[in-house]
């Protein structure tokens, strides 16, 4: 079953844990699941709101690379003219 | 809703081949982890390909690394469902992830490996990641 993949034929990044960035101060930690005409369609993810104090983004992401998302939705949908950016959560990770 | 069992049959048997001991009940966990002293590795298994697909061939290279853990056990995500829910009270603050990968010395979470560090990684790359966790936490330097 090695190197066995269940989802042929999605987006590069079906199944990989990303953080969606948005113009905002809204930031996503979650699986990319897929894309359409509503937006990034992700699951198990975590949401962090810079405009409700606590811990910069920064940190969220830093923390959430190192000890895991804290899921708040099992599925949801970023709009697409939200989007601001999309990168892999090992790529942000110190 | 648990997968066919036939269907992730093979994903069990991959484990087992390396040597990892199957815990599939609440208890079979306690007895395992509970007052557990020395070094351990706990595979949390899972079904999905993007990851567990390359995660299970890094366990098995990493454990012929030269320093392994003195037990391996795995749990099976989305199967065993009572045994993952006890073995991630032992993980602490870290988030439920599956495929993971926790190391344990005496009981307590020295090293996790999330499934978003496995993610779209080759087996290798992997294991190289685990021996040298393997050296840092379980080599003779630590003992």
């Amino acid at each position: 079953m090695s190197g066995h993949v269940f989802h042929p034929g999605h987006a590069e990044l079906h199944g990989i844990t990303v953080v969606v960035e948005t113009d905002g101060p809204v930031t996503y930690v979650g699986r990319y699941d897929s894309e359409d005409e509503q937006g990034v369609h992700m699951l198990d993810v975590g949401v962090h709101d810079g405009s409700a104090g606590g811990s910069s983004k920064d940190e969220y992401v830093r923390k959430s690379a190192k000890f895991g998302i804290k899921t708040s939705h099992k599925h949801l949908v970023v709009p697409a003219d939200q989007v601001a950016r999309i990168t892999r959560l090992a790529e942000m990770a110190p | 809703m648990p997968y066919n069992p036939a269907l992730v049959a093979p994903m069990r048997a991959e484990m087992t081949r390396m040597g990892a001991r199957e815990l599939t009940s609440a208890a079979e966990v306690d007895a395992a982890i509970g007052d557990q002293k020395g070094s351990m590795l706990i595979f949390v298994n899972s079904v999905c390909g993007c990851a567990a697909g390359n995660a299970r061939p890094a366990l098995a290279m990493a454990l012929q690394h030269s320093v392994v853990p003195q037990q391996v056990v795995t749990v099976f995500a989305g199967q065993d469902l009572d045994a993952v829910a006890r073995a991630r009270q032992y993980f602490g603050e870290y988030q439920p992830s599956s495929p993971s990968i926790a190391l344990l010395r005496d009981g307590e979470v020295v090293h996790f490996v999330h499934r978003h560090q496995i993610e779209g990684r080759s087996p290798q790359a992997v294991a190289a990641d685990l021996t040298s966790a393997f050296d840092r936490f379980f080599g003779a330097a630590v003992e």
